[in-house]
């Protein structure tokens, strides 16, 4: 007998040890088996990603689409060139979308924000979004702005 | 040294050192069959480690250990597994598992080396038990046991396999009158009866002279007398005689070897 | 001055020797032959020893640092009007440090000095050898079981650890602080990653368990037979396996999020 609440009370802890996993997984990390299962792939150029890294958030109106996969310099273009991987059940961003660098807050982190166009095909794995807008960098705004001032 | 008959012993030349320390010298030692033979010396000599070294669990530095024909330091694993079955060792502390009830620390050997059923491994610790005379505490735990009781208890498990060499490694230390006499009587009874071969470790002299058929006396490393109680007790050596009376002081001394005391105590004020 | 560097030689060769001892050990009680069938119920019976009994402490712990974290993290966040982070801020990092590293202290302390006392005294009242006379290796049959039950338990224990801090950082924040309760968990999901951080915290605790029961099992099984001995045994399990996991997590994190 002793045995057996012995073994009940170490399948508790392993199966407590699986449950917790599961929820570190589902309530804390959000982990989305469906969506990250299936995604395809869109690349943007921009001249100046500021400070995004990869697994920035790719967003729609605010809601998470997708998330950046690599950041790389695009050699004949000199410019940035972001690989997105966009959830599989997103599959109406018409090809004239335009993609942004956006910041979180005044100080917070950077994603990118699409915003959709008029056409009607669809983005699809491999595509390129032209219409890009790069990240504000705070040093050159307030350049601007002090440019601006003293030429006034 | 006496020639046996029979020998299920026999060491020849060994040598075994710990660190620096040698603990035994080109020692020779034979056992008999089926008697009880006595292994003595001061404390720290390296009687149990010679157990062990009976064993198998050291290797001598050099030497041959052999039991009927396999010689221990040489076996391989299964041999010496093999080998081990048909010894049983009481430890000094008794050194039941804890973890488990008295029936499981006899039943455990058995279960190790045979693949007996439980209603039969049932019938043999109960005989086992009975032979200690304690049945009754079969489902104690060993903490529930006296020091006396609990190596009896030891003792059950030494013989569950009938081995043919049963090793006691001081099985009268720390032992009051009555669990002594028991313990004596129990080992000459159960070496009668089982005919095995039995090997004491002891620095007790009375209750040791009273039951070894062959007397081995161990100090610096070497056997410096042998015999049986009879023949130790007409030898002529002072050592033997401290050894054998208990004197404090003797060729044995009591002083650990220390620079002249005058010079300790003056020390202080030069 | 010779006679010191002889001296320093001379123990650095015998830490050599102890760290192959202990190589030894791991190689014999876990990579050689092991046989499941014996070991099975003895491994449920240490999982209860090292896991389920080390349980109270862990959820108690993971508790209130969880609501220390709520606290602190708001008084910070609070001066930046982001409070709405401190949910990100507690599950970071609970999942990602905390979590690991004071599971694998509070089990050096807990479970290893226990295992550490236990093995020690076996091998003081001679438990070890009478096994070995028997016929049983006892580093199968005592140690590998210890061994792997050290192993499965920690990350558990890591992951209840994790889970019970988050939400006593939640009980703090949403409760008590009143910090909008869907921001709370939006901003924590949206920047913990499963894989990044939740799976690189378990690995980090796997890594802990096996060093912290590595060093228990190994003081316990090479220590002076005596009390002396064996307290002094339990004393090094407790400071060797915390100075491990600290350097060794440094290690880790360097690896996992470091830009290396
Ligand atoms: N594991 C060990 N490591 C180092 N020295 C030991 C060890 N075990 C015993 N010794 C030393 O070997 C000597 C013989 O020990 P032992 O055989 O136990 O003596 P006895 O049983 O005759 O009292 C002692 O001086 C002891 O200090
Ligand atoms: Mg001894």
């Amino acid at each position: 007998m002793r045995m057996r609440i012995l073994e009940i009370s170490v399948g508790a802890f392993i199966v407590a040890g699986a449950l917790a996993l599961v929820g570190l997984a589902l309530n804390v990390s959000g982990l989305n088996v469906s969506n990250s299962d299936q995604t395809y792939t869109v690349y943007a150029r921009f001249e100046n990603i500021g400070g995004l890294t990869p697994r920035a958030k790719v967003t729609m109106s605010g809601v998470a689409i997708g998330e950046v996969n690599e950041i790389i310099l695009d050699k004949d273009e000199l410019m940035a060139r972001v690989e997105m991987n966009i959830y599989g059940d997103v599959d109406f961003l018409s090809i004239d979308s335009s993609a942004s660098i956006l910041t979180a807050g005044l100080l917070g982190e950077q994603y990118i924000g699409i915003s959709v166009g008029a056409e009607d095909d669809s983005l699809k794995d491999g595509d390129y979004i032209e219409d890009t807008q790069s990240a504000l960098v705070l040093e050159e705004l307030i350049g601007k702005f002090l440019f601006n001032e003293v030429s006034e | 040294m006496k020639e046996f008959d029979d020998v299920v012993i026999d060491i020849k030349k060994l040598s075994f050192s710990r660190g620096d320390r040698l603990i035994y010298d080109e020692v020779d030692i034979k056992v008999p069959r089926g008697k009880i033979t006595a292994i003595m010396g001061p404390s720290g000599t390296g009687k149990t480690t010679l157990l062990r070294l009976i064993g198998g669990q050291l290797k001598p530095d050099s030497g041959s250990i052999l039991v009927d024909d396999d010689n221990i330091p040489e076996l391989g694993r299964s041999d010496l597994f093999n080998v081990r079955e048909r010894m049983g060792m009481l430890f000094q502390s008794g050194a039941l598992f804890t973890d488990i009830s008295v029936f499981e620390n006899v039943a455990f050997p058995i279960r190790v080396h045979t693949d007996l059923s439980e209603d039969m491994i049932r019938d043999v610790v109960f005989m086992k038990l009975q032979a200690v005379g304690l049945r009754g505490a079969h489902d104690l735990m060993p903490s529930e046991l006296s020091g006396g009781m609990a190596r009896r208890v030891a003792l059950a498990r030494a013989i569950s396999l009938d081995p043919d060499i049963v090793m006691y490694d001081e099985p009268f230390t720390g032992q009051d009158p009555i669990a002594m006499g028991v313990l004596v009587n129990l080992i000459r009874e159960l070496n009668a009866s089982l005919e095995h071969t039995s090997i004491i470790v002891s620095h007790d002299i009375q209750e040791t002279l009273g039951i070894a058929d062959y007397i081995y006396i161990i100090a610096d490393s070497k056997v410096i007398a042998s015999g049986t109680p009879e023949e130790l007790s007409k030898v002529e050596s002072e050592q033997v005689k401290q050894f054998m009376h208990g004197l404090p002081d003797g060729p044995v001394p009591f002083h650990f070897p220390a620079d002249d005391i005058v010079s300790d105590l003056m020390g202080g004020q030069q | 001055m010779i006679n010191q560097l002889a001296r320093l030689g001379h123990k650095g060769l015998s830490k050599l020797a102890a760290f192959g001892r202990a190589g030894m050990i791991l190689f014999q009680s876990l990579v050689a032959a092991p046989q499941p069938l014996i070991m099975f119920p003895l491994l449920v019976k240490q999982i209860y020893f090292v896991g389920v009994l080390s349980l109270i402490i862990i959820v108690v712990s993971g508790l209130f640092i969880g609501m220390v974290l709520g606290l602190q993290g708001y008084t910070i966040l609070v001066d930046y009007g982001s409070e709405q982070a401190v949910g990100q801020m507690v599950a970071l990092s609970l999942v990602r440090e905390l979590a690991p590293v004071v599971t694998a202290l509070l089990f050096a302390g807990r479970a290893g000095s226990a295992l550490t006392a236990e093995i020690g005294l076996m091998k003081a009242t001679e438990q070890l050898s009478s096994l070995e006379m028997i016929g049983v290796d006892p580093l199968r049959r005592i140690i590998a079981p210890r061994f792997w039950a050290g192993f499965i338990c920690l990350p558990i224990l890591a992951a209840i650890f994790a889970l019970v801090g988050i939400y006593g950082g939640a009980l703090v924040s949403i409760d008590w602080l009143g910090i909008y309760e869907g921001s709370f968990w939006a901003n924590m999901q949206n920047s913990v990653d499963f894989y990044d951080d939740v799976v690189n915290g378990l690995i980090k605790a796997v890594a802990f368990g096996f060093v912290v029961t590595w060093i228990a099992v190994f003081q316990g099984y090479d220590c002076i037979p005596t009390s002396e001995g064996i307290s002094q045994a339990t004393t090094k399990t407790v400071v060797y396996s915390s100075l491990a996991v600290l350097g060794l997590d440094f290690i880790l994190t360097a690896v996992m999020f470091g830009e290396l």
